[in-house]
């Protein structure tokens, strides 16, 4: 069957990804650049096609906690928002981490602090990928480059939030969020049974059976000693999703002296300086982790084994994934950090410049 | 082939729409596109613009600050963007409110009285579908027959009888360009 492409929004992508990977509910509250999510789903009106929830919440605290409460019954259930509203949601996301609930998150970032600007910006990593809210958590961070991706990762995200009882967080900003191009959607999957939820989540409070004891989703363990097996059960989850969940993607690595790092939208303008400077003959490559946790730590070592000269993360913040760069080169290279904030975005021509001055 | 395009202008003159089924049109050619509006608050005081780029390749950056052809509907748009046209490339401009005409000389200068076309035939809400023929006449990257399935996708069905009046706009638009400076 030859594939239909659609020319969509990445919010619009996400939205309509998200009811064919069989979402059952969805709980959001507006806000500038990503209302087109709800916007979208309120207009398509799922409840028709497949049965999904759409509603809007009396405020960011209020959805987060429906999304808890659906994910305590094992259902696909989702919330997006943009970085001040994500900021609200975080108690519920720990919440969320520390009673093992899958999810799926969508920030499309603005930039800040605070209200901020509603520009696009990446300000929001470390708030994605060092827990967010309280505690000593992760959660799955995919980070979309095209709408394509915003769509494919509405499915990715559910499948590993179940696969791994956690929150999947699709970190995009406004750029990919506002930006149309073409995609091809997945196809429609059904909702989760009764009878797969009591299968596949045995965790859910979907009833107590006679040949179960009842069934209980909390974050509060009061015994120090019972939560910090807790934690270090967590721990041993983490350490599983690092081994096997690292996706990323390299474009003229092979020979290169210099290589750029970025992810989502600072990936496609650093893809773009890759080709400005391969034109002039300089041996410069891009690595772009598609998932920023798990972080591709080994793809970074292997590049500083091969000798590469210098890395430059390309971010729009004050430089944030840099620090993680850092961690794994150790000091065994150059790396620098170029970056745009507070709702401006760096062009192909300045990404290239700032690769020339670190060579 | 890879065109990259900037189509400024005031709110409501279709700009948005004008960039859409123009990356509409290329879908349908099987090409790889990017719309890229802004969407901040310079939006909202008035002027509106979108940056288009179709390509035979994938697409790198939808980000890009300097441009083959630059589409302007108002003085505004053309203050900021005659200087972002790659030179050697091209500048299509309503002269309708205008009073600042293009300077370059190094890139190919176009003009196309719409506005003033589209309000004698009764036609303002296909003033951006005039300017597209313009365009298209001077940069023939998107088959008409793409155009109309694009006009097909982008438009709800129940505004599908009004896709003829839009191709005719096309039309008026290849005749009503002219040319003011080539390079």
């Amino acid at each position: 069957m030859q594939k239909e492409f659609k020319l969509m929004k990445g919010n619009e992508a996400v939205a309509e990804a998200a009811i064919r990977a069989g979402c059952d509910g969805y709980f959001g509250y507006p806000i500038t650049p990503q209302s087109e999510i709800m916007e979208y789903l309120m207009l398509e009106q799922p409840e028709k096609r497949t049965g999904m929830v759409v509603l809007q919440a009396e405020s960011e605290v209020a959805a987060i906690n429906m999304v808890y409460g659906g994910a305590g019954c094992g259902k696909r259930v989702m919330t997006s928002s943009s970085s001040p509203g994500i900021s609200l949601k975080q108690e519920g996301i720990s919440y969320m981490a520390g009673a093992e609930l899958p999810c799926l998150l969508v920030n499309i970032v603005r930039g800040g602090p605070g209200l901020g600007t509603i520009q696009p910006s990446q300000q929001d990593y470390f708030q994605s990928v060092k827990g967010g809210g309280h505690g000593d958590y992760r959660v799955i961070v995919l980070a979309p480059a095209s709408v394509q991706e915003m769509a494919d990762f509405a499915v990715l995200g559910f499948d590993l939030a179940f696969k791994y009882r956690i929150p999947t967080l699709i970190l995009s900003d406004g750029i990919i969020g506002q930006m149309m191009e073409k995609v091809v959607l997945p196809e429609q999957r059904p909702r989760f049974t009764e009878e797969e939820i009591r299968k596949n989540t045995p965790w859910a409070t979907v009833g107590k059976t006679p040949d179960r004891e009842r069934n209980v989703i909390s974050s509060l363990n009061l015994i120090a000693c019972n939560q910090e097996a807790h934690v270090n059960d967590l721990k041993k989850k983490y350490d599983t999703i690092e081994e096997n969940e690292v996706r990323y993607e390299t474009y003229q690595c092979d020979d290169a002296e210099h290589v750029i790092i970025a992810y989502g939208s600072s990936a496609r303008i650093s893809r773009k300086a890759v080709d400005l400077l391969r034109a002039e003959g300089r041996k410069v490559g891009l690595l772009r982790p598609i998932t920023l946790f798990p972080f591709p730590k080994k793809q970074i070592s292997d590049l500083v084994a091969k000798k590469v000269k210098g890395f430059l993360t390309v971010e729009m913040s004050l430089g944030q994934m840099v620090e993680d760069v850092k961690l794994v080169v150790n000091g065994q290279t150059k790396v620098e950090h170029y970056g745009r904030v507070g709702g401006s975005i760096p062009t192909p021509e300045e990404v290239a410049d700032a690769v020339k001055s670190i060579m | 082939m890879t065109e990259e395009i900037i189509i400024a202008g005031f709110g409501g003159q279709g700009v948005l729409s004008m960039g859409k089924i123009l990356a509409y049109s290329g879908v349908m050619e099987n090409k790889e596109v990017t719309w890229m509006p802004s969407y901040g608050p310079e939006m909202r005081g008035g002027t509106a613009n979108v940056s288009v780029i179709i390509s035979d390749e994938r697409i790198s950056s939808p980000i890009i600050n300097t441009f083959d052809t630059a589409i302007v509907l108002n003085q505004p748009s053309l203050d900021k963007f005659e200087e972002a046209v790659k030179p050697g490339g091209y500048l299509l401009y309503d002269p309708n409110g205008v009073n600042t005409p293009p300077t370059r000389k190094d890139i190919n200068i176009y003009s196309i009285e719409a506005a003033a076309k589209a309000s004698e035939l009764g036609l303002a809400k296909v003033f951006n579908m005039i300017v597209l023929g313009g365009f298209l006449k001077i940069k023939p990257i998107v088959g008409n027959e793409f155009i109309r399935k694009g006009l097909e996708a982008s438009l709800p069905e129940r505004h599908h009888h009004l896709i003829p009046e839009n191709e005719k706009a096309v039309e008026i638009g290849k005749e009503l360009v002219k040319e003011v400076q080539k390079v």
